[in-house]
């Protein structure tokens, strides 16, 4: 029964994405959403239909299905093989349901778009990748998901490719996203030379018993490390994320919930064992996430683009993430995960039709007052904003970021050579993670719905678009009750059913930590309301860019405009402030920065020099230099016969000097 | 049947490949350019070949059969951007002109 | 000194040879077909007829035939003659012939510690086909990329478009 099953729920979303392709132009407009629709609902309720055999009945090992062989090498299967461990159930099941609601809110947004068949192709197809990704026990097939799960990003990003701004969004992604698969690949290459093989379990297999050396170990993890960060947006890589603000609304609920940024987050906790080996990784991957987390919320703080706001807010919660899979308690980045892929879905969702309704404005300073408006969407936001911020009891994401909190605490990252970072630092810079969270979604919230009325509102938010957002805002809410901490209540049905055989260690936490990570977010509430929320604010107007707000705005993001300092300057904005500096270019600009400063300096000097050689030795030693520095620029002429010409003389130096040795 | 010593396939190798070589520096005309590229690869071939023969190892040929994609592929694109060139108005052919982005 | 492989030699050099040197672009490629064929005829001698027939086959027949369709396309070759005499002037060829020498030189120096003797037994297309399917397999998906990737860019390129100015 699962056999058949399981190959049929990456089947119905690639028919679909097959056919919507075929047949783009042909098929009416009309029926390609629900045809996308109702692939993806139907993997949703087989993969709905295999959660209940599997939790039903636990297997005793993981279903295992090989599809067929790939190809056959002497010491190297390759084969198309699909695992059903719980694991992957829990990442199917969000997938197919996040992308199912997804895709019933897209139906009526992207219903005047003339390439709707396009648009579902693209979805239907990222979907599927996705699944292949989660599903494939051998990382060779992992790697084809992966790679499809990208091509489909830079198709969507790229969606309305008439504006050269989003095919430029779209090329960065991809180039960004490229640049870790590189990585991810070599990392794959040099594990397949150690253990011969890539398939799962075997590979966990061979690391548990010390088959690889701790150097070439090291290694990997970091190649895939490096992977995963830059599918993720971690802070070397961030930049793109934001950036894929391009594409069409659905496209990015997708992207940030369900199945592209995550992928990252999947791919380290399938390889827990693997990074469980190296501690010096791990801290490594602990304190990147703490570093991102950190950046990206201070850079949300000072957003006025609603999309972008939610795109920074997503940087900084996969920085969570990352942060509770470096303290090597996975399952706490994957409740965490599934939270937020229902609250981010809703959020982006409630966003897309708040923008629908104000005629296409996106900048939140423009909008307000929203709230008597539309209550409805009001009230989505609300719910998905309490949810992020993680409001103590009532939303899922108090469950799962308190589970990331508690699990920091207990950690120590060893840094080497018998240090450590104690878990308690990381802890202390989460929760004012958490309190900037709170900060920047309420700030949102309340420059959007209260206030005075800005812009004219028009039309209504069809039904078909109303009924995600409610399920979305009911899981948003309740999705966290599978997992308490100790303290409230003894429920741990989420991490019970991930890894069966080793239940987390349930340590007595102090009572005061539950009640910081309560406390936090409500701080921030009320901070936020005083700021921006109450009857006479303190910060109302919109942002003046300041004096170097221009430089900003030339080099390529229109990231910072900072408000003037009402704000005691002293108590937050100036730390934030370095932190968004760092943010603001990421590592390629930061180089060719340097470099192009290290050149500016260089040629100074080399000015220099040359007046003091006037000025000592003879006009002939001018025209010396003058002419060499001709001579070699003639090198580089564009011309293909004397680069040939250098290759050759390089090749006879190079004989030339390999016989006389 | 004679038989050639794989030794001195390897002259013959090296005398095509500098032919090959000095094709390509002498010669402005694109055309001929592709044709000493294929001269070259056809060198390569030739070494490839003679280890083959020389161990008797069948890996020798494969590696012929690569190049040989190889050479359909570079002639295949490279007379693409030749066509279209000319197509653009510039019936020369001339390498030394393509010198600049968007000329 | 069996003539057959000095005949083979010297005709593979002398075709190579005449196609750089020929100033219309027909005349190179027949001479570019005399040289495979003549290189294929050196595989054989050395044991490799598999080889020697793709040569023919796929450089002397397919590969040609595309130059000469492009050369027909591009169209008349008299005006082009007088080109290429322009820029074939010692001036222009003495530089890269002395590189080329010193290359071929330093080569063939490198080259003098290799025995010239032995003679190879043949490899049958059944021992590539073998090592083709076995534990080269892998060539295979690569030679299949490469050839997809070129069909796509020759596609790409090739394809006329309106122009911008």
């Amino acid at each position: 029964m699962t056999e058949l099953l399981l190959p049929l729920t990456v089947l119905a979303p690639l028919a679909a994405a097959v056919i919507l392709f075929l047949s783009a132009g042909r098929l009416p407009a009309r029926q390609a959403g629900p045809l996308a629709t109702a692939a993806v609902g139907l993997s949703a309720i087989i993969s709905t239909l295999l959660a209940v055999i599997v939790l039903s009945a636990p297997p005793s090992a993981p279903i295992r299905i090989t599809l067929w062989n790939w190809m056959t090498l002497p010491g190297f299967p390759a084969e198309i093989a699909f695992a059903l461990d719980p694991l992957s159930l829990l990442m199917i099941l969000i997938v197919t349901i996040v992308g199912f609601l997804i895709h019933l809110y897209a139906i009526r947004y992207m219903q005047n778009d003339p390439d709707t068949a396009r648009f579902f192709g693209s979805m239907t197809l990222f979907v599927a990748a996705m699944l292949v990704l989660v599903l494939s026990s051998d990382l060779l097939c992992l790697f084809i998901g992966w790679e499809g799960v990208g091509l489909c990003s830079w198709l969507l990003i790229g969606f309305w490719y008439t504006d050269p701004a989003n095919t430029a969004a779209a090329r960065k992604a991809f180039l960004i996203t490229r640049t870790g698969d590189a990585a991810l690949l070599c990392g794959l290459l040099l594990l397949a030379t150690r253990t011969g093989t890539l398939r799962i379990d075997t590979l966990l297999q061979a690391v548990t018993s010390g088959q690889i050396p701790p150097a070439p170990l090291t290694a990997v993890a970091l190649l895939l490390l490096t992977g995963a960060l830059a599918k993720s947006a971690q802070i070397p890589f961030q930049s793109w994320l934001p950036d894929a603000m391009a594409g069409p609304t659905p496209t990015s609920a997708l992207i940030h919930a369900a199945t592209m940024v995550t992928a990252g987050i999947y791919l380290i906790a399938r390889l827990h064992v693997l990074f469980a080996a190296t501690p010096a990784v791990m801290t490594l991957m602990a304190v990147i996430g703490t570093l991102t987390l950190l950046m990206a919320a201070c850079n949300a703080l000072v957003q006025t683009d609603l999309k972008r706001i939610l795109a920074w807010s997503t940087v900084s919660q996969l920085g969570y993430m990352f942060l509770a899979l470096g303290t090597g308690i996975w399952q706490a980045a994957l409740f965490h995960l599934m939270t937020h892929a229902f609250f981010k879905a809703l959020l982006f969702l409630t966003a897309g039709a708040i923008i629908e309704r104000v005629r296409h404005e996106r900048n939140i300073f423009h909008m307000g007052g929203l709230l008597r408006a539309t209550p409805g969407l009001a009230a989505a936001f609300l719910t998905g904003a309490a949810a992020l911020a993680g409001l103590p009891l009532i939303t899922a994401g108090f469950y799962s970021k308190e589970l990331i909190l508690s699990s920091v605490w207990q950690a120590t990252f060893p840094v080497g050579g018998g240090l450590a970072l104690s878990g308690h630092v990381l802890w202390s810079l989460a929760l004012a993670g958490a309190f900037l969270t709170t900060l920047y979604i309420f700030r949102c919230f309340f420059i959007v719905f209260s206030g005075p009325p800005q812009t004219e509102i028009s039309g209504t938010t069809p039904r078909l678009m109303t009924i995600p957002l409610a399920c979305l805002s009911l899981l948003s809410l309740l999705g966290g009750i599978v997992e308490m901490p100790d303290t409230l209540a003894p429920v741990h049905l989420f991490t019970r059913m991930l890894d069966p055989s080793h239940p987390l260690p349930h340590t007595s936490d102090p009572a005061w930590l539950l009640l910081a990570g309560a406390l936090t977010p409500i701080a921030g509430l009320a901070l936020a309301w005083t700021l921006w929320g109450s009857a006479n604010p303190v910060i109302r107007e919109a942002p003046v860019p300041t004096p170097g707000a221009h430089r900003v705005l030339t080099a390529r993001t229109v990231e910072s405009r900072w408000r003037p300092g009402i704000v005691p300057d002293a108590l937050f904005l100036r730390p934030l402030r370095i932190l968004n500096r760092i943010g603001r270019y990421d590592l390629p600009d930061r180089l060719s920065d340097s470099i192009s400063r290290a050149l500016c300096r260089a040629s100074t000097l080399a000015a220099q020099t040359r007046t003091s050689l006037i000025a000592h030795l003879s006009s002939r030693t001018l025209r010396i230099t003058r002419e060499g520095s001709l001579l070699l620029g003639r090198m580089q002429n564009g011309r293909v016969r004397w680069y040939a010409a250098w290759i050759a003389t390089g090749l006879c130096a190079t004989l030339a000097a390999a016989m006389l040795a | 049947m004679t038989a050639l010593p794989p030794g001195d396939a390897l002259l013959l190798a090296v005398i095509l490949f500098s032919t090959g070589l000095a094709g390509i520096l002498i010669r402005r005309n694109l055309l001929f350019m592709l044709m000493s590229i294929d001269i070259m690869l056809n060198a390569a071939a030739l070494v490839f070949i003679a280890a083959g023969a020389k161990w008797h190892d069948a890996t020798g040929q494969v590696m012929f059969l690569m190049i040989l994609a190889l050479a359909a592929t570079e002639t295949a694109a490279g007379l693409a951007i030749i066509l279209r060139l000319h197509a653009r108005g510039r019936p020369s052919l001339d390498a030394d002109t393509g010198n600049l982005l968007r000329g | 000194m069996p003539v057959m492989i000095l005949f083979a030699a010297s005709l593979t050099v002398i075709g190579a040879v005449m196609v750089i040197t020929r100033r219309i672009a027909v005349h190179a490629v027949l001479w570019l077909v005399v040289t495979f064929l003549a290189l294929a005829c050196v595989f054989t001698l050395l044991g490799a007829p598999f080889a020697a027939a793709l040569e023919v086959i796929i450089y002397a027949g397919a590969i040609m035939v595309l130059f000469i369709f492009v050369i027909m396309m591009i169209g008349p070759a008299q005006p082009e003659s007088d080109r290429e005499k322009e820029w074939l002037r010692p001036r222009a060829w003495l530089g890269p012939a002395i590189l080329a020498t010193l290359l071929c030189g330093e080569l063939l120096f490198g080259l003098r510690a290799t025995p010239h003797t032995g003679t190879p037994a043949p490899i049958t297309p059944r021992d590539v086909g073998l090592s083709l399917f076995g534990p080269c397999v892998m060539m295979v998906e690569l030679a299949s990329f490469l050839l997809l990737a070129g069909l796509v860019t020759a596609f790409h390129i090739g394809r006329h478009r309106p122009e911008t100015p």
